[in-house]
């Protein structure tokens, strides 16, 4: 995590990156450098290590070999903090309203971004607020996860098949929750098997992982 | 409000939401007073005598039976792996749930003591007693049975797998314990059951939060 440039966003170097799980190895020769305004899609066929490699840079999973850096942004902070992971989990209680879940998360990650409920009009949840979880949709708590995002500022979002369980006006706002993230100087890496059209449009490149069966 | 004390509120939330599994906790502490004396006979005299050792069983096996919990829910619906990159360190963020883990768990036994006081003929002094002893005591308990949840979270049907490995490391809180309501040295033994619950609730946070962050992988 050391920094001498003062960069506005921190970004991301990985080198040389292998991961290997339940001793075969997934993807290997991996370098990638995400800067700030930059969109990653991750594709590739299932287990060609998508999600690992995600998890991977996110800090959870341990390469078996190469480096990831986070380079830049404001010193001291942890890696893990200046990073979102959205998984398909939503990390959400049913039995905790819409609202409850949103206030946690908003606390325990700090009140940097967009107030609860404007985060969850932006997402198209407005008015669900007291309603349980356990009684959301799919989809809809896929849109609630997406709110955990905007709550809380991170510059680094790592995004595993986010328009996953969403209708169509859900996956344009994922290009579009994207597409502004990137805009003010974040950046994102997504795996995902359909292409998103990031709104506005954002420097996107495309890193195919192969299926190693 | 801050990280640390919205996750403590989240849990002890989630607790009383979730069907009153606390006050299920309870009503097995309570039940196992209950079941004792038609075990044992009705006399009073050996009631009496064998009451602080029940009264530990019966915290023990609740508080055992309560420890699944701790770490299961937040690791199946995702939000252990979300916790990891909180805005507190993994280490806290375990601190924090033991604190809601004991409010939930080991402050309603204590407050059911009255109950068990009549149960098993106790006489007032010992009562205060035992309500002091539980209260230094069950925070080691909680402290090891973090530890044996965070080692077996990854595991399906973990939960009688961490009872079992935290039952033997629980049987100095379990004779302190008891030494501390009926013992010839109830004064130190009490402090050595303080100085057991600070020692553990120091360290537990590291080595869970270890535990869960290898688990993982």
């Amino acid at each position: 995590m050391s920094a001498s440039n003062a960069q506005p966003s921190p970004a991301l170097h990985v080198n040389g990156l292998a991961l290997a799980r339940g001793g075969r190895r997934l993807v290997s020769g991996i370098d990638l450098l995400l800067a700030p305004g930059n969109v990653v899609f991750l594709r590739g066929p299932n287990g060609a290590g998508k999600t690992s490699l995600l998890l991977a840079l996110a800090g959870v999973l341990r390469p078996e070999s190469g480096t990831i850096r986070m380079v830049g942004g404001d010193d001291g902070e942890p890696a893990e903090r200046r990073v979102h992971l959205l998984l398909p989990q939503s990390g959400m209680k049913a039995r905790l309203t819409v609202r409850e879940n949103l206030d946690f998360w908003r606390a325990l990650n700090g009140p940097t971004g967009l107030a609860s409920e404007a985060a969850l009009e932006r997402v198209g949840l407005g008015g669900l607020g007291a309603i349980e979880a356990g009684h959301l949709s799919t989809g809809q708590l896929k849109r609630l996860g997406l709110a955990r995002l905007l709550v809380s500022h991170r510059a680094i979002w790592l995004l595993d098949e986010p328009q996953s369980a969403l209708d169509a006006e859900g996956e344009a706002l994922v290009g579009a929750l994207i597409g502004a993230h990137v805009a003010a100087g974040g950046a994102a890496v997504v795996t995902t098997h359909h292409d998103i059209a990031i709104t506005p449009p954002a420097a996107v490149l495309t890193l195919t992982l192969g299926a190693t069966r | 409000m801050s990280g640390f004390s919205a996750l403590v509120a989240r849990d002890i939330r989630l607790a009383f939401r979730a069907g009153g599994e606390a006050f299920t906790l309870v009503v097995f502490f309570v039940m196992i007073a209950v079941v004792a004396p038609f075990a044992i006979g009705p006399d009073k005299v050996l009631l009496a005598r064998l009451a602080p050792g029940l009264v530990w069983i019966a915290a023990l096996l609740s508080m055992l039976l309560g420890l699944d919990r701790l770490f299961r829910a937040d690791a199946e619906d995702g939000s252990l792996l979300l916790l990891r990159h909180a805005g507190l360190p993994l280490e806290a963020v375990v601190a924090a749930k033991l604190i809601a883990h004991w409010l939930v768990t080991a402050l309603p036994l204590i407050v059911a003591t009255p109950l068990l006081a009549v149960l098993l003929s106790m006489d007032p002094a010992m009562w205060g007693a035992t309500v002091l002893s539980l209260a230094c005591g069950t925070p080691a308990l909680v402290a090891f049975g973090a530890i044996g949840a965070a080692v077996t979270v990854g595991l399906p049907r973990g939960g009688v797998l961490a009872a079992v490995l935290i039952a033997p490391l629980s049987i100095p809180v379990v004779i302190f314990g008891v030494g501390a309501i009926a013992g010839q040295q109830a004064g130190s033994a009490l402090l050595l059951l303080l100085a057991l619950s600070l020692v553990t609730c120091a360290v537990s946070p590291f080595a869970a939060a270890l535990a869960l962050r290898t688990g993982e992988e």
